[in-house]
């Protein structure tokens, strides 16, 4: 099996859009420099900006599985790469010992050595999922939760695409996975993970992508609420909320105005579902004393 | 690969290389292997689309968003035209070299025109710094200025740290029978060495606030840039409010790389530059608002303030009572406690102060030292 080929960022963009994600040129450029190069991506940028849709829509777009691992306080490299099935171990070697007290034969040790250290007891965690499973799409989400130790690990991932397990060798992916890595920058990630990847800061859409995205998501939002929502988000993201709303969060407002019957945005259907959009009570406050200037915007 | 076969040839090559030079000279930490990539993209790239060639860089020599704005004003002024469609298509900011906020604070009274003529002899005296330490920062000349800026941007502030609730592998400490038996198993069975747990150790929030409002507008850039100073070294530990008329969030705008770009974004954010101060209002309104929600809750608080308060005493010294039941220790700078012949008697800081662990002059970059001393033992 071969990597699937994107001939151009264009294709890619297409393919993409198939999906129902739609890529602006710097994206389809990362997607398909990340695929022909083979390095890694490194999304950065304010939640809601699509980056882990971004994972998802590459490997519905690529016909490729997606692999998911959520980094977060605390992971090592046993929830990451892969552990050995100690239970499972420990049963064949029971089982080992009463077949051999049964037929009343002696052991032999290296065998059943070498036998612990079996394919069959290896359990793999996404890494070396990714890595056996290749060519997949691997997601690792949310690097800057993970300690900074744990960096680490990944960079031999990242660079020579393999894994090395003691007792078994060094796993190497015949083709290497295309690997999409996100954070929110809650801290700085190390610069010597960030030179094997290729970087990309997503900003929120503008306008008029706000509007296409929403209307390619919710296909029976009317187009002049799918415009007026994409409007007033815009709006709250210039009002400096704790919480600006992402792209996710301006689909969930179109859909529950849809849900309520809204034909278009006013007042009161702004208020009834602000909910859907602002999740903290400040920024809803200060969000509702700005809705009328918002709405006639 | 697209229609266009990259043109082969060294000129083309070395022409690429050296906007890549243009590009580090921007500021943008552009190394060896960064341009091997560079170059790598563009092989894949269509040369002949500008956009096309605008993304293969950005994408390789850009680590940080700050890296992105500088890319994009290297990019327009090697490629002249601006490629990026119309949603990018921002004009690239000119890199502010200049700190609009030294504009924003007044000069203070004696230091003119003849202040720049210093700075020449100040930037290459080897005695600069000895001299500069001690002095009040509001009788500092503008040339003064721009070196002690430089000096703030050299101090490296050790975090406070606090015992986190979880514990982690450690080499002593408590046995850790979970790792011993795990550790155990894959040695199959055999318990080869005890592992150990402890308490692992994080960065303790630190709170700055700074009053911004007239009497404190000489001190007021000095202490934003010790602000973002102390926000790069640990950026989702540092929380900094202005304080004036209103409560301003500034911590946002502070954990930008590049300080002038940090500073000028602050100083667009604060709305009350140099008016009046009501003290303990503010101070309410950050603990209603952050503090009690979490923002001071065992952090190290430092309030940079000279304590005169337009609003009554009284709801001062109930709100810094507040604080200082929150938050782990109060540090309350006042620039007036290192002159002599100070005594706290103005009615806030009197009423605040016994809520305070600790006074501290900070009106020089001595004492911002020596601030930094105490918050790291915090």
């Amino acid at each position: 099996m071969t990597a699937p080929t994107a001939t151009s960022p264009d294709d890619l963009a297409r393919a993409l859009d198939e999906t129902g994600y739609l890529a602006d040129a710097g994206l389809a450029s990362a997607a398909f420099l990340a695929l022909r190069m083979g390095r890694p991506l490194f999304c950065e940028g304010e939640p809601g900006t699509g980056k882990t849709a971004l994972a998802q829509a590459l490997s519905e777009a690529l016909g490729l599985p997606l692999v998911r691992l959520q980094c977060h306080e605390g992971i090592d490299a046993a929830q990451a790469l892969y552990d050995w099935d100690f239970p499972r171990q420990l049963l064949h070697l029971r089982a080992l010992e009463a077949a051999a007290s049964a037929s009343h034969t002696e052991l032999d040790v290296d065998a059943v050595e070498s036998s612990l250290y079996d394919r069959r007891f290896l359990l793999a965690r996404p890494v070396l999922q990714a890595i056996q499973e290749a060519p997949c799409v691997l997601l690792v989400d949310e690097v800057d939760r993970a300690d900074d130790e744990f960096e680490a690990f990944l960079l031999e991932v990242l660079a020579e695409n393999s894994v090395t397990i003691p007792e078994v060798g060094v796993v190497k992916a015949a083709t290497p996975p295309l690997v999409v890595l996100t954070s929110n920058r809650t801290r700085e990630v190390h610069d010597a993970l960030k030179r094997r990847c290729l970087y990309l800061w997503l900003e929120h859409p503008d306008l008029a992508r706000e509007t296409a995205i929403l209307r390619r998501r919710l296909p029976d939002l009317p187009e002049e609420l799918a415009a007026q929502v994409a409007q007033a988000v815009q709006g709250l993201r210039g009002l400096d909320l704790l919480k600006p709303p992402g792209v996710a969060e301006s689909i969930d407002w179109a859909q529950a105005l849809q849900l309520v019957g809204a034909r278009r945005l006013d007042l009161a259907s702004a208020t009834a579902t602000l909910g859907a959009v602002l999740k903290y009570r400040e920024d809803a406050d200060r969000a509702r004393d700005k809705l009328d200037a918002l709405l006639a915007s | 690969m697209t229609a266009a076969a990259p043109p082969d040839g060294d000129a083309v090559l070395s022409d690429f290389v050296a906007f890549t030079r243009l590009v580090r000279n921007a500021g943008v930490p552009v190394t060896t292997d960064r341009v091997a990539a560079y170059l790598q993209a563009l092989r894949l790239s269509d040369l002949a689309s500008e956009v096309a060639t605008y993304w293969a860089g950005r994408l390789t020599l850009c680590a940080d968003p700050d890296d992105v704005a500088r890319y994009d004003h290297a990019f327009a002024a090697w490629f002249s035209a601006d490629p990026r469609d119309q949603r990018m298509g921002r004009p690239a900011p000119p890199k502010p070299r200049i700190s609009t906020m030294a504009a924003l604070t007044d000069p203070p009274p004696g230091s003119g025109a003849d202040g720049d003529e210093e700075t020449p002899e100040l930037r290459v005296a080897a005695s600069g710094e000895e001299i500069l330490r001690d002095r009040d920062i509001a009788e500092l000349s503008i040339g003064e200025r721009e070196h002690l800026r430089q000096l703030l941007a050299l101090l490296r502030p050790a975090p406070p740290r606090r015992r986190a609730r979880r514990r982690g592998p450690a080499r002593r400490g408590e046995p850790d029978p979970r790792a011993t038996l795990r550790a155990a198993l894959a040695n199959g069975g055999e318990i080869g060495d005890l592992r150990r747990r402890a308490r692992r150790v994080r960065p303790r929030r630190v709170v700055l606030l700074i009053d911004v409002s007239g009497s404190m507008s000489p001190y007021a850039d000095t202490l934003l840039r010790f602000a973002h100073v102390v926000t790069r070294r640990t950026p989702s530990a540092v929380e900094t409010f202005t304080l004036g008329t209103r409560l301003t969030r500034v911590t946002r705008e502070l954990r930008q790389r590049d300080p002038e770009r940090a500073l000028a974004d602050a100083g667009r954010a604060i709305p009350d530059w140099s008016g009046g101060t009501r003290l303990g209002e503010v101070l309410r309104a950050f603990l209603d608002r952050w503090g009690q929600r979490g923002v001071a809750r065992r952090a190290a608080v430092v309030v940079f303030s000279d304590g005169w308060e337009r609003g009554g005493a009284d709801l001062l010294g109930e709100q810094a009572a507040r604080l200082a039941r929150l938050a782990h220790s109060v540090v309350w700078v006042n620039p007036h406690a290192g002159k002599s012949g100070y005594a706290p008697v103005q009615g806030g800081i009197a009423a605040a102060l016994p809520h305070v662990d600790r006074l501290l002059a900070g009106h020089s970059l001595a004492t911002l030292a020596e601030l930094l001393e105490v918050l790291r033992d915090a």
